[in-house]
């Protein structure tokens, strides 16, 4: 089942075509890394994909809701996180989760038997009343994660969220990726660590606004006749760059 | 003399030890990095180390200068790239230049040659307001402004965060022509694969050193057998794999897992392997990188 559809989605900015026809589809349950370099149009269409922004042209489904209609049923059935905001400091772990879970429209008496469930699967009850900005960074990225599906999602958009964190801690964070897409939950990711791009179920990498590649990392690698994601993606890009 | 000195600084904020004793020298002319996770201090000891915020205890020497009682000194010599955009968002490209050329007492033209490589990049856009630009441009003014008057020591506070590869890869091409040029240069960076770009490190964790050597020695000091570990279900073989007594630790490292064994060999491995049903198994002795160094150090500390 496609929780993802894009038909020639487009946005111009003025005489700027920030993203330039861009077609594709997700599966249920896959996890997606949307790759590109700064500026070539990542952020445009996820906040097309979120409902925050309406495309020029062209078509857009999520979860099943076109984008230009119905952007308030999409926002009901997706999660979003990013490294930049994710939760609320001076609030305790379970009102951080309180909070998502009302504005989700959890029904209010589930709520708090799945706070404590959801602490207890990540190890995390001691801390259930900790305000979040004394916790560890790793640990903050685990419960954003973790507060941005709360309301079991269709999909959930993360807007590179390891950025900074340790190297174990990212490892973590994927290990609760992989929970989560397991459940049926489509993960759609951007990062800028490469070794992550391996982790992906697809990837697609936007130069200058179009998708210039899309395709399981192995057969990435495979095409353009190199060892990593790494590799593939300076190829992609630095033809772009060298028109900056 | 050395380009910077430290000796048991300490910082706390509140409770919270930012700090806990640090100290390392950096050579003149050297690329020193910093290399650490958010939170683990590096941004506190940058700003003690351009003056901008006091030590509780400690002393820090910057090019022959002392950070408490010499700041003004190291203030003109020094250039500092905060991890945030920190220029004047209504300005234009060239007054933002213009700027602190003029703070430090020069010119743009008198220094150019300093500043042209990567000013050269963004001139086309000189009329452009600073907070109009994109993401790698401001990095490219941001740099050029710490540069204009000179610097002995240029002090990088993050500059790579949140910037893409290709990006990345153009902004230490750009160091290293600043090295050559005999510039000093301190950068910390949350990215392992930039340690290699490096003459020597720190690796830093909760206001600590775990280790300060060259890349080479501190990937040549691992001392745990590493192997790549690759099947056809990758996400079962993470948990199959921890699962085996035999395994001490197992993270995933772009296309394999990477594990650290005890006592088990090879073939014993990919015989339990088989029979929890993984096909297509591949298993590799390898050498350690940064990373796994660092997850090594932080484990045992």
């Amino acid at each position: 089942m496609k929780v993802i559809e894009a038909h020639d989605l487009t946005k111009r900015f003025g005489n700027f075509t920030a993203v330039d026809a861009i077609t594709f589809e997700v599966e249920k349950g896959e996890i997606f890394g949307f790759l590109g370099a700064n500026g070539a149009g990542k952020t445009t269409a996820m906040r097309m994909l979120c409902g925050l922004s309406k495309p020029t042209s062209g078509i857009g489904k999520v979860a099943g809701f076109d984008i230009q209609k119905d952007p308030e049923n999409i926002k009901k059935n997706i999660g979003y996180m990013s490294q930049k905001f994710a939760l609320y400091e001076d609030l305790k772990v379970w009102e951080n989760l309180r909070l998502f879970g009302g504005i989700y429209g959890v029904p209010a008496k589930e709520i708090n038997p799945r706070i404590d469930s959801l602490l207890h699967t990540l190890g995390f009850t001691a801390e259930k009343n900790t305000m979040v900005k004394s916790l560890p960074l790793g640990w903050k990225q685990k419960l954003a994660f973790s507060a941005a599906i709360f309301h079991e999602p269709r999909i959930v958009f993360l807007d590179e969220p390891t950025g900074g964190v340790d190297p174990a801690a990212r490892r973590q964070f994927w290990e609760l990726i992989y929970d989560a897409a397991d459940r049926g939950i489509t993960v759609f990711v951007t990062t800028h660590y490469m070794d992550e791009a391996e982790y992906c179920d697809r990837v697609s990498i936007m130069v200058d606004g179009r998708i210039d590649a899309l395709d399981s990392p192995t057969n990435l690698k495979e095409k353009y006749n190199v060892r990593s994601m790494d590799e593939v993606f300076f190829q992609l890009a630095r033809g772009a760059k060298a028109k900056e | 003399m050395k380009a910077i000195t430290v000796q048991d600084i300490k910082r706390n904020y509140g409770k919270v030890e930012a700090l806990k004793g640090l100290s390392f020298e950096v050579e003149k002319g050297e690329i020193f990095g910093i290399i650490g996770p958010d939170g683990a201090g590096k941004t506190t000891l940058f700003r003690i180390l351009t003056t901008l915020l006091l030590a509780d205890s400690g002393t820090a020497i910057v090019d022959g200068n002392d950070v408490v009682k010499e700041y003004k000194e190291i203030r003109k010599k020094v250039g500092y790239m905060p991890g945030r955009f920190s220029l004047y968002q209504d300005l234009s490209v060239e007054e933002n230049l213009k700027v602190f050329a003029s703070i430090f007492n020069t010119t743009i033209e008198e220094n150019y040659h300093l500043v042209k490589d990567i000013y050269q990049q963004i001139e086309p856009f000189k009329t452009r307001r600073a907070g109009a630009l994109s993401g790698g441009m401001k990095q490219k003014l941001a740099l050029s402004c710490a540069l204009i008057h000179e610097p002995v020591v240029l002090f990088l506070d993050e500059p790579t965060t949140g910037v893409d590869p290709v990006s990345r890869k153009e902004l230490w091409t750009m160091l290293k022509k600043l090295q050559n040029q005999g510039i000093t240069i301190l950068v910390s960076t949350p990215y392992m694969d930039e340690a290699n770009l490096c003459d020597r490190i720190a690796l830093i964790q909760d206001g600590a050193f775990m280790k300060i050597d060259t890349p080479e020695n501190i990937v040549a000091a691992y001392d745990q057998e590493l192997w790549a570990v690759k099947s056809d279900d990758m996400s079962k073989l993470l948990k199959d794999l921890r699962a085996n007594p035999g395994v001490k630790s197992c993270f995933a490292f772009g296309d394999t897992h990477h594990i650290t064994v005890g006592k088990i060999i090879p073939s014993a491995l990919e015989t339990y392997l088989k029979e929890k049903g993984h096909s297509d198994i591949r298993i590799t002795p390898i050498k350690a990188g940064i990373e796994d160094c660092f997850m090594e150090l932080s484990e045992a500390s």
